[in-house]
């Protein structure tokens, strides 16, 4: 703690050397209840990529805001090339050349790539729309860009991944000397990450500033220059990337120190669960056999669109299936449907929170116990028994560590990292045999990650329950993983097992053949 | 820091502002209801005395059974997260084809009451009902929205009530039917007040106690992770749309025979004012949350707050406007309300 504290007390220039393009100083934010931020020093130079780093809440979130203009602050100021900035909107910030891509996206679905593109900025000729020079510059910037997007398609039929992009496109749409990403690589494929990385150090050439908030702890080392670390609201500390070892940011960022990022997990294989042959599934997934014991970790490895999480919900029942067989726990399974799996022992856990995963407006209690409701331990023939879920969902809350301990609380208020926790107790009230993770840590923080972990190893070695971990992390997969499945292009081109299971071999069979290493 | 004044000037902002916490706690939990409830009571009770005293409250109460009846309906489709634009034209299909079966039964033998009264309860609950089931088919099985589903069923049923009955009231009705569910009292308590217990009773223990309440709540809450936890989503949509069909043709029975007239236009401001008393009542538009207790304490708010403009005499014509006004109010505060939310979720 004591290097800590004297690492906060340090001023965040470590030197003094290139000047700030923008300087925070002493900026709080309150929040009903809560200080957001409190006190934060922030120094930004001109031609860098500072990474933003914390747990969830930590106050990244309304710092990228603040300097965004979407928020304004409570106290402190803002320096933008040493002069006094007060942004009084997103626009005013933009106009200032601060450019900022959030999480959530700002198009509109039902417009067109090259309409959202200039999107309150459009060309006009007196009263009217000049389309054809708009179509102009869309495929200019795109192509600037090199981002392979149609300018006429419609936003709603576009991949995550291509909203994502032009949710960038947009962002440098016009020259930006300050550029905010907010975990942009979250829905991106590999090659479409190795090309924003480009794009981050063209602007970085070019003498922009670049702020970057990841919880990937290999993307800060590809792209970041220096990392600030944020703890409930505070700077604990701002350091040079070289210096930023896993364990030490964990440690920064919790306050509390980690043995080991990830656990080493003691796999013994036992009874096969699910084994599934030929499963043709969706557009995508055709062909694929694979088998997950009860007693250990597999990995389902791929690049997002190679249709691993499609091949997930195929066996929960929720992507239609159109060829091949599947049995679990040596029956055949016909027809599968999320009830009839889950009644069976198997359970999906969906890569989307938010999305799928939980009943937001509803408390941590009725999130837990919902799918177990059927179980006699939740509910007699007609009524509840809502002591005795009282007491299973508390008791799930307290192995879990869902922080704060309160059961009677809206799922919405809690952190990414305790939400996810909340859907893997979900999925323990029925005490299945066969865990399918699908991105298990997407958008958690590290804390919480290796808690995700830690809580997988005791699954596999204590319970014997089986574990298909579906990731796009690979460090994950590395790890975690006892065999793993690498799929390309909606089919599983390898298997690997124990020490096969390396970056290169997994990279390699994610690519087409020849372009393999790339990634590494 | 030597300004006592300073001191005792800070500690009032603090407490100011831990009130204010309070406040919006509360009205994140509990909804604008609170609110109005003072205003009213306040409000009317100085303007005009006779709005507090008992025996207008009991008159309120016996009048308020129609509206909360067909609100707890309501609320039925609005957890799921739709709405039921018909539930007024059901009352009055209810009233129009009970009145009907009645009236006939007695035409044929005068001496039939107890058969009449029962036949033309069961056919009017029978004919509300089927159109509930209509839409919870259209809704559920069909992917219609809840918006034209109902909004059409409502053309259809007041079409067909209009049709049945060319317009003009349907009398004849037995005399005791009226007598017994309209005016009787038990314990000098009106017959309708024990059946709007009974039905409120019923409605708590389903929301409150049931698989069904809960995962009303869930698929109106997030009905793609209700499917991913094995609820049979469509399943509980049709019996919400049912249910609430038949709860909407309770209340109709009960109007009938209040009225003791079949009558094609009774229901014509349901919709609106039941949705009222939901939203009022802290019934989130998106589905997924919302109390019953308040919903109750929402309906009898407005059935009473229309009494104290009765008795203030402001125009009927008038309370529609307001009813309106008091609607919309009731939209944006229930937006304010998830903004309010979305701010104590960054802790």
């Amino acid at each position: 703690m004591a290097l800590t504290d004297a690492e906060a007390d340090r001023p965040p220039e470590l030197s003094s050397g290139a000047p700030a393009l923008l300087r925070l100083r002493g900026v709080s934010k309150w929040f009903p209840g809560v200080q957001a931020l409190d006190r934060v020093d922030f120094d930004l130079r001109a031609g860098e990529v500072h990474v933003l780093f914390g747990e969830n809440g930590a106050g990244k979130s309304t710092l990228i805001n603040i300097v965004a203009g979407a928020l304004r602050p409570d106290e402190g100021h803002l320096l933008l090339r040493g002069e006094a900035a007060d942004f009084r909107s997103v626009h005013d910030a933009r106009q200032q050349g601060i450019s900022a891509v959030f999480q959530e996206f700002s198009l509109v679905p039902d417009m067109t790539v090259e309409e959202n593109l200039f999107l309150g900025a459009e060309l006009t000729t007196g009263p009217f729309l000049n389309k054809p020079a708009l179509h102009r510059r869309a495929e200019e910037t795109l192509s600037r860009l090199g981002f392979v997007l149609r300018p006429r398609a419609r936003v709603n039929r576009l991949s995550r991944a291509e909203q994502q992009m032009l949710e960038i496109a947009k962002a440098l749409r016009s020259n930006v000397s300050i550029l905010i990403l907010d975990e942009p690589t979250a829905a991106l494929t590999e090659r479409e990450t190795d090309r924003l990385f480009q794009l981050i150090r063209e602007c970085r050439r070019q003498g922009a500033g670049i702020i970057y908030i990841t919880h990937r702890m290999n993307e800060i080392h590809r792209i970041g220059d220096r990392i600030t670390v944020l703890r409930d609201g505070r700077r604990v500390a701002t350091l040079e990337v070289p210096e930023a070892t896993g364990e030490k940011l964990v440690e920064l960022m919790t306050g509390r120190r980690i043995e080991a990022f990830f656990p080493r997990v003691d796999h013994d294989p036992g009874e096969e669960l699910l084994a599934v042959e030929g499963l043709g599934a969706g557009s995508l997934v055709r062909d694929v056999s694979l088998t997950v014991c009860a007693g250990e970790i597999v990995g389902l490895a791929g690049l997002v669109g190679s249709g691993k999480s499609e091949v997930g919900r195929a066996c929960f029942g929720i992507e239609p299936v159109h060829a091949g067989s599947s049995r679990f726990r040596g029956r055949p399974v016909t027809r599968p449907t999320p009830r009839k799996m889950l009644e069976a022992g198997l359970v999906y856990l969906p890569p989307d929170r938010r999305t799928e995963g939980l009943v937001l407006e509803r408390n941590v209690r009725e999130n837990i116990a919902l799918s177990a409701l059927s179980l006699p331990q939740f509910s007699g023939r007609v009524l509840l028994k809502r002591r005795s879920e009282r007491g299973i969902c508390a008791r799930l809350a307290e192995r879990l560590k869902i922080v704060p301990r309160r059961i009677e609380r809206g799922a919405a208020f809690f952190s990414g990292g305790n939400q996810q926790k909340m859907v893997i107790a979900k999925g323990l009230t029925r005490n299945p045999g066969l865990f399918i993770m699908d991105e298990p840590t997407t958008g958690i923080d590290v804390g919480a990650k290796t808690e995700v972990y830690t809580f997988m190893k005791d699954l596999v070695e204590q319970e014997g329950a089986g574990i298909l971990l579906i990731s796009s992390d690979l460090p994950e997969i590395l790890h975690l993983a006892n065999r793993t499945y690498v799929m390309y292009r909606g089919t599983v081109r390898a298997e690997l097992k124990g020490a096969e299971i390396t970056e290169q071999a997994v990279l390699s069979h994610c690519f087409d053949s020849g372009t393999g290493a790339a990634g590494g | 820091m030597a300004d006592v004044g300073v001191g005792t000037e800070e500690i009032r902002v603090a407490l100011g502002a831990r009130l204010l916490r309070l406040a919006r706690v509360t009205f994140v939990h509990l909804g604008v209801l609170p609110l109005l409830l003072a205003i009213l009571v306040v409000g009317f009770g100085v303007a005009e005395p006779r709005f507090v005293s008992g025996q207008n409250i009991f008159n309120v109460a016996r009048q308020a059974t129609y509206l909360t009846i067909v609100s707890m309906a309501q609320m039925l489709a609005l957890l799921t997260g739709g709405f039921d634009l018909s539930v007024g034209v059901i009352l009055a299909m209810t009233s129009v084809v009970s009145a009907k079966a009645m009236s006939s039964v007695v035409a044929g033998d005068p001496n039939a009451v107890g058969l009449a009264i029962t036949l033309g309860i069961l056919a009017g609950l029978g004919a509300g009902t089927s159109m509930g089931i209509a839409n919870g088919f259209g809704i559920a099985i069909l992917n219609v929205s809840p918006f034209m589903m109902t909004l059409a069923m409502a053309s259809i049923g007041f079409g067909l009530a209009l049709f049945m009955t060319g317009g003009v009231p349907v009398y004849g009705m037995p005399t005791q039917f009226g007598a017994t569910l309209g005016f009787g009292k038990l314990l000098g308590i009106p017959v309708p007040v024990y059946v709007t217990v009974v039905v409120i009773l019923g409605m708590y223990v389903l929301l409150n106690w049931t698989r069904m309440g809960r995962y009303l709540y869930a698929i109106g809450g997030n009905i793609k992770a209700s499917a991913l936890s094995g609820i049979p989503t469509r399943s509980y949509l049709f019996m919400a749309y049912v249910l609430c069909g038949f709860l909407a043709s309770l209340g109709g029975v009960m109007l009938t025979a209040r009225l003791e007239t079949g009558e094609a236009n009774i229901g014509a401001a349901m919709p609106l004012r039941s949705i009222a008393a939901c939203v009022i009542g802290g019934v989130s538009l998106r589905g997924g949350t919302g109390k019953l207790g308040s919903v109750v304490l929402a309906a009898v708010f407005i059935d009473w707050f229309e009494n104290g403009m009765n008795l203030v005499r402001i125009q009927s014509y008038l309370q529609m406007v307001v009813l309106g006004v008091l609607l919309i109010f009731a939209v944006v505060m229930d937006e304010v309300r998830h903004r309010y939310m979305a701010t104590l979720r960054e802790v």
